[in-house]
């Protein structure tokens, strides 16, 4: 069991996340975007979001350093393992509890705007569960380890060394299967959000314009010939006005 | 010196008479979809007036276009890079719906379904978002004809602005002075903030004609365009989440058609034509320090296609022989420059618009002849024009940042032209002091005037083709190439109308438009190639081809 959920599962979710964005790309460039419905409404947009994404960009941080830098290394740096852990913990459950009331104000948002409701699709909403899941776990890891105080288990013995060794292509599936049952959790719902994140409207992080930083203002094209043949069905975007998808009925 | 071509518009807003004839076709043609029901490539505002979205020229508000920073440096309105970076999460500035207007239709299947009662049934006004039953409340062009202007003309961000600085010397009058139509439509800048606000740089200028087109498949939605451009020309469409807006009708002005709009004017008040610049001193020209100086430096951005020097440039970069030639016959180069009547909206934006206007005359002229003036006597007009303050500073702030003298001065031309032309249609002996008291010659105000009067089609709309050695380089005519088989090559072919090979979409589209407007007979009856078309038949008489042809010489039996 462990080593279909440690040894074999990983390698799954990654190769349909590589895979599934892969796809996304080439097929459907059109429905590569974040979808916005600042439109619709913005006063409580301009709260939620920002508090979530900055949230969530914290908490990558913390994902990263925390799972690909060795114990040791931080030690060698005269950073005790306690040390560490008081900034982990204060660090990664501000941060943590900013996506959660973030991604709480965006869903109450999307729940309570006519206008917004309308344009969640069901993919939206499973993802939107999933998402919810694997932030409020996360955080859950955060308050237990608290709550334990000195006693908190030490992930970076754990959860870290299995990370690590999945690039390796040897997976440590007994480190990981000896980690407490809120890390397994967690770490399954992240694979599972991992899983459809081609597949969502969460796509548009691989394409974070840190390019805009220094690309030219003003941008000139001769283009290039690479036009579709004309298919004979309608393009994306040209759907009608006032028809199926704005139906209320055949929703 | 890197000269580049740009397809430009001059709008005569003498001319415009207010009925929207542009934004309907435009909307049919390009935003008649799930999406863009709120959205108007084209639009035509009444002014004084709030405009669409409502109050888009208040820039302490929106922070649309461009600014200088402490260095005397160009930057976006909303910061630099990081900071603009930053705020990606919830745009600060970004119009709501509210701000446009809440789209919607009626309930017109109730009229039909209605079980049969006492009363009428009423179709009722439903929200193309929520579907919900709705208030009208708003709509691209509700103060249409100055609609409400008593109670929110002042809401007009210009009419604030020449309230401030002429104290209170303009009281409510403001609104019944005057009132002129402003077609508006993408500018097409030189120097676009839209493009410069995009993340992912998916908004680009064609470098064969200036266009400036989004790339559906790169715009990822930020939405930052939108704060970007002052002009709030840019749209997003809120089913794709990406951001589109007016493409100058490119698939048309590829095959040497005019645009939609300009094609459908009632009034004939649009002009294409294509201008020469220099791109490299675009950045420089719009970082001048004085706002009003910016109309001057963007004239001289444009290159005259008559000089040598210019032309050899041109040829270096390029650009094709019959593009010079048309550069040389173009109307909006005669209009912004030769004859410097044309004037772009809003310069203060920094972004160096590509649609021109010749302000209207007609303010000044209504009020003369309503007060029993001869409103086409020389003296008089430029009396009143010197008198009729409050429209000169209200266009000023329109077109030259609040540069009273080079509204008046245009104006001033225009009234000579108008005058001078009524002593010649009238028979008397030219006066030649009127052209000289605007610093112009007979030849010229009589060009200016025919140009400006009585000019065809083919003088009003000078659009080169793109060209088939460019073909690879356009969008639409990419594919032509394969199947190039001389003039016939989109006529119809065998069967029928736009049948045959696959043409991009566009091109088959036009060429055949194109075909079955300047031709004589029926679509479809040309080469048969031996066979017969069936698909064109209508029932009546017998299709072409399908009998040998009766020779009359022979007698019946």
């Amino acid at each position: 069991m462990s080593v279909v959920l440690w040894g074999v599962l990983p390698y799954l979710v990654i190769a349909t996340l590589v895979l599934g964005t892969i796809w996304r790309y080439r097929y459907d460039k059109f429905g590569w975007t974040t979808r916005s419905s600042q439109l619709y409404e913005s006063r409580l947009l301009r709260i939620g979001s920002p508090l979530f994404h900055f949230g969530i960009l914290v908490v990558l941080v913390g994902h990263i350093v925390g799972l690909l830098i060795p114990e040791s290394w931080t030690t060698t740096l005269g950073l005790s393992e306690h040390a560490y852990h008081i900034q982990a913990i204060t660090l990664g459950g501000v941060a943590g509890f900013c996506t959660l009331v973030g991604i709480a104000i965006l869903i109450v948002r999307r729940r309570t705007t006519g206008p917004v409701f309308m344009a969640t699709t069901n993919n939206d909403k499973a993802m939107y569960v999933v998402l919810v899941a694997a932030i409020a776990l996360g955080l859950l890891t955060t308050l237990v380890a608290i709550g334990a105080g000195a006693h908190a288990h030490d992930y970076r013995q754990t959860v870290s060394p299995w990370f690590r060794s999945l690039f390796r292509l040897n997976p440590d599936v007994d480190a990981m299967a000896a980690s407490p049952a809120q890390f397994q959790i967690h770490a399954l719902v992240g694979m599972l959000l991992f899983a459809i994140w081609p597949f969502t409207r969460l796509v548009h992080a691989f394409t974070a314009p840190v390019h805009y930083l220094f690309r030219p203002y003003i941008v000139y094209r001769s283009s290039d010939a690479q036009v579709p043949a004309p298919t004979g069905r309608a393009r994306p975007g040209w759907s009608p006005v006032g028809t199926a998808d704005r139906d209320r009925r055949s929703r | 010196m890197r000269v580049m071509a740009q397809m430009g518009m001059v709008m005569n807003l003498d001319k415009c008479i207010g009925c929207h004839t542009c934004s309907v076709t435009c909307k049919q043609a390009w935003t008649n979809r799930a999406g863009t029901e709120y959205v108007w490539f084209n639009n035509v505002e009444t002014r004084p007036g709030q405009g669409y979205p409502r109050r888009y020229e208040d820039q302490e508000k929106w922070r649309g276009g461009w600014e200088l920073n402490k260095r005397g440096r160009l930057q976006l309105r909303t910061g630099g890079r990081l900071k603009r970076l930053l705020s990606i999460f919830a745009s600060p500035v970004q119009p709501e719906l509210a701000d446009y207007y809440e789209p919607w239709t009626y309930d017109y299947k109730t009229l039909v379904d209605a079980p049969l009662g006492d009363d009428f049934p009423v179709a009722r006004p439903k929200s193309l978002i929520t579907g919900e039953d709705t208030q009208v409340t708003w709509s691209a062009n509700w103060d249409d004809d100055l609609g409400g202007a008593p109670e929110m003309g002042h809401l007009d961000p210009l009419v604030e602005r020449v309230r401030r600085e002429s104290e209170d010397k303009i009281r409510f009058e403001l609104e019944q002075t005057f009132m002129f139509y402003l077609p508006r439509i993408c500018e097409h800048c030189l120097n676009p903030s839209c493009m410069a606000s995009c993340p992912s740089g998916a908004i680009y200028k064609r470098s064969e004609d200036g266009i400036v087109l989004v790339d559906q498949d790169r715009c990822r939605g930020w939405r930052q365009c939108i704060t970007g451009c002052p002009y709030k020309k840019m749209y997003f469409n809120h089913k794709s989440g990406k951001a589109e807006k007016c493409t100058f009708c490119y698939p048309r002005v590829e095959v040497g058609i005019p645009t939609v709009c300009s094609e459908t004017c009632v009034g004939r008040l649009r002009y294409l034509g294509l201008f020469l610049y220099d791109a490299d001193a675009v950045t420089q020209a719009a970082s001048v320090p004085d706002e009003r100086d910016l109309y001057q430096a963007q004239l001289e951005l444009l290159l005259d296609p008559h000089d040598p020097a210019v032309v050899a440039a041109a040829r270096k970069q390029g650009i094709p022989e019959d593009w010079l030639d048309a550069a040389r016959r173009s109307p909006v180069y005669a209009l912004a420059k030769t004859y410097g009547v044309a004037l772009p909206l809003h310069p203060e934006y920094r972004t160096m618009p590509m649609v021109w206007y010749v302000p209207p005359l007609s303010p000044v002229v209504d009020l003369l002849a309503e007060q029993g003036h001869d409103a086409e006597d020389r003296d008089v007009l430029f009396g009143a024009i010197d008198a009729l303050r409050i429209p000169v500073e209200y266009l000023a702030e329109l077109f030259t940042a609040g540069d009273t003298a080079v509204v008046t001065d245009v104006l001033r031309k225009l009234a000579a032209m108008r005058s001078y032309m009524r002593g010649v249609n009238l028979g008397r002996a030219p006066d030649t002091s009127i052209p000289a008291s605007v610093g112009m010659t007979q030849e010229s105000v009589y060009a200016m005037y025919r140009l400006m009067a009585i000019a065809k089609y083919d003088e009003r709309y000078v659009i080169p083709k793109a060209h088939v050695e460019q073909a690879h380089e356009l969008e639409e005519i990419g594919c032509a190439l394969d199947y190039d088989e001389g003039p016939g090559m989109y006529a119809s072919s065998v069967f029928g109308e736009a049948s045959g090979q696959r043409v991009p979409v566009a091109v088959e589209t036009y060429h055949a438009l194109r075909q079955r407007q300047t031709s004589d007979v029926p679509a479809g009856s040309e080469e048969l190639h031996g066979r017969v078309n069936l698909l064109n038949w209508d029932g009546n008489g017998v299709p072409e081809g399908l009998f040998p042809p009766r020779h009359d010489e022979e007698a019946p039996r």
